[in-house]
């Protein structure tokens, strides 16, 4: 019996994997492996057959320290050998979507990154992603026996753990360390913000004249009890950080509201917030795109109507 | 010390220039241009080859014909590339990300000798990322991803990197093959006079045929059933007036909604 295998690095999202993929795997009478690799391996492992994994594949083994790319690849592909899967289930973190082409160029295997849709079609797994930047959903199936796929986090929820365990196997893996050595690894600065989960966004774009009137931006994130994003653009100008970046090359969210300040509404910022329940939008220009996708909109200098629209939260 | 350096450059279509009919996009007389990351990653060639003081910096480019490529090239080499080599092939002309690893790949072999490999993180218009841990798979080379600083020194090539939540720094020998995120620099804009003289830069081109490939190797892996622009039902209600008629009008529009939570 074929297999499906899971793996990520991040405990969230191999979870995440695992109760989804247990739901493909009973569907296509398969069975559901997970793979744990490195320092912690073996802690992971019971989580994982909580959430439905029948065997965790567990490798603590000294190559996979600093978790190296080339390495991670070489394991998941022996494991996979061993687990009999023909679909490899990956998270598309940064690391994870680095990992997956190589897995799949070694597997002989097609691969999709950044899959935010799976579902089964005639026992066919049919994945979802944007293309041209965003313009386009491009829904992908793959003709190779093996198939690897790189699924964003969080397009799953997470299952409550079940009273199962997964078998714990040792995996005869024969691994060389990288050549690539990890000097150093340190967090990213800055307080962390966590657009995907914020329930109110306020997004700004270069509509905003100069850095110090991001002050008036952050009174009407307050006002408006939301975040703060922006677009690349404004982040480029050094404005604001790129953790705040919604689009294409950022967050993609899905708040109740999302408030468009000063964005014109490029197809590379818009694809960030194309989830949200209620969009709103402030913009000079009556024929920006942005308020194509607004259920809300005001034309106006922002300059005028932010204080006003302040003022009047304030007030209710 | 002398550094050869070869960038993979993807042509991609200019994506302001697409229009969405009928949810499909219209592809046709859309200009092609280099992608975004991969002028980020002629930035960093040509400033890594500058400091070596010796060396060049190969463009290489896989495309189905001519024409899609021409703009594409003449651009990087603008910027100040060396040399540019094509893979020009019919069979090229709806690939997946492993064909023209595939491609690029048996380029790079056919090329011989380098010393880095740099590849944009994801492409302009697709951004799967496949391409360069793909081709660092096929030449057996160590691989880094997310550059926002690449130095030459210690054992090979340091790299610090972006990831989700932190940042590396990694040391590999060379050759390498490294992707690079647009942090890592302000890609030039060519002079008028380097656009001149972009004409004059070898330029080779090859077929599937001169690496040993025929259209089989480079076949897709993946189907495509459907490319669509997502469907948007949006209310469009716009408010009138002065600034603050309009600011009333909206929270109150937004109370209503039940969206401005307490």
């Amino acid at each position: 019996m074929a297999d499906i295998l899971v793996y990520s690095e991040k405990r969230d999202a191999a979870l995440e994997l695992a109760f989804k993929a247990k739901e493909f795997a009973g569907t296509l009478g398969m069975g559901l492996a997970a793979a744990a690799l490195g320092e912690g391996a073996v802690a992971a492992a019971a989580d994982l057959g909580a959430h439905g994994a029948d065997r965790v594949f567990v490798s603590e083994d000294a190559a996979l320290e600093g978790l190296a790319v080339d390495t991670m690849a070489d394991a998941l592909a022996q494991i996979a050998k061993e687990a009999g899967a023909t679909i490899v289930l990956v998270a598309s973190t940064r690391r994870g979507k680095e990992l997956a082409p190589r897995l799949a160029q070694k597997l002989g295997a097609g691969c999709v990154t950044d899959v935010n849709s799976l579902e089964l079609r005639d026992g066919d797994l049919v994945a979802g992603r944007y293309a041209l930047g965003g313009n386009t959903v491009s829904l992908e199936t793959l003709g190779t026996e093996i198939k690897v796929l790189a699924v964003m986090p969080k397009t799953f929820e997470i299952g409550a753990p079940t009273a199962g365990v997964g078998q714990v196997v040792t995996p005869a893996v024969t691994l060389q360390p990288s050549a690539v050595k990890l000097v150093e690894r340190r967090a990213k600065e800055g307080d962390a913000v966590n657009l995907e989960d914020a329930e109110r966004i306020l997004g700004v774009g270069r509509g905003f004249g100069k850095r110090e009137d991001m002050e008036l931006a952050e009174q009407l994130t307050a006002a408006l009890g939301a975040e703060l994003s922006c677009t690349k653009g404004l982040s480029d100008f050094g404005w604001l950080g790129e953790d705040r970046i919604i689009g294409l090359s950022g967050a993609k969210t899905k708040p109740d509201l999302y408030v468009a300040v000063g964005i014109s509404g490029q197809i590379q910022h818009t694809v960030g917030i194309s989830s949200a329940k209620l969009i709103a939008a402030v913009n000079t220009d009556k024929d920006a795109p942005i308020f194509q996708l607004a259920d809300y909109g005001i034309v106006g200098d922002l300059y005028e109507v932010v204080p006003a629209l302040i003022e009047k939260l304030k007030s209710v | 010390m002398k550094l050869d350096i070869v960038v993979c450059v993807k042509t991609n279509p200019d994506l302001q220039m697409i229009r969405i009919k009928n949810r499909e996009p219209v592809m046709e007389a859309i200009p092609f241009k280099a992608g975004d990351l991969e002028k980020n990653a002629v930035e960093a060639a040509l400033q890594l080859r500058d400091s070596a003081g010796e060396g060049k910096v190969v463009v290489l480019v896989v495309a189905e014909g001519n024409r899609k490529v021409r703009e594409t090239v003449k651009e990087v080499l603008a910027m100040g590339a060396d040399e540019a080599v094509l893979v020009v092939d019919p069979a090229l002309a709806n690939p997946d990300q492993a064909g023209v690893a595939r491609a690029l790949a048996a380029a790079l072999q056919k090329i011989g000798s380098f010393d880095l490999v740099l590849f944009g993180e994801g492409s302009t218009d697709n951004y799967t990322g496949q391409v360069g841990p793909r081709v660092a798979e096929i030449l057996g080379l160590p691989q880094i991803g997310y550059a926002r600083k690449i130095t030459i020194g210690g054992a090979g090539v340091l790299v610090e990197r972006s990831m989700d939540d932190s940042i590396e720094t990694l040391e590999a020998p060379l050759p390498a093959a490294v992707t690079v995120v647009s942090e890592i620099n302000e890609p030039r804009i060519p002079s008028l006079m380097n656009i001149m003289k972009a004409g004059k830069k070898p330029v080779e081109e090859w077929g599937l045929a001169d690496l040993g490939l025929d259209a089989a190797a480079v076949a897709p892996l993946r189907a495509v059933l459907s490319n669509l622009a997502e469907e948007q039902d949006r209310k469009h209600i716009m408010f009138e007036g002065g600034a603050a008629e309009q600011a009333a009008a909206f929270v109150n529009a937004l109370i209503k909604e039940g969206v401005l939570g307490r």
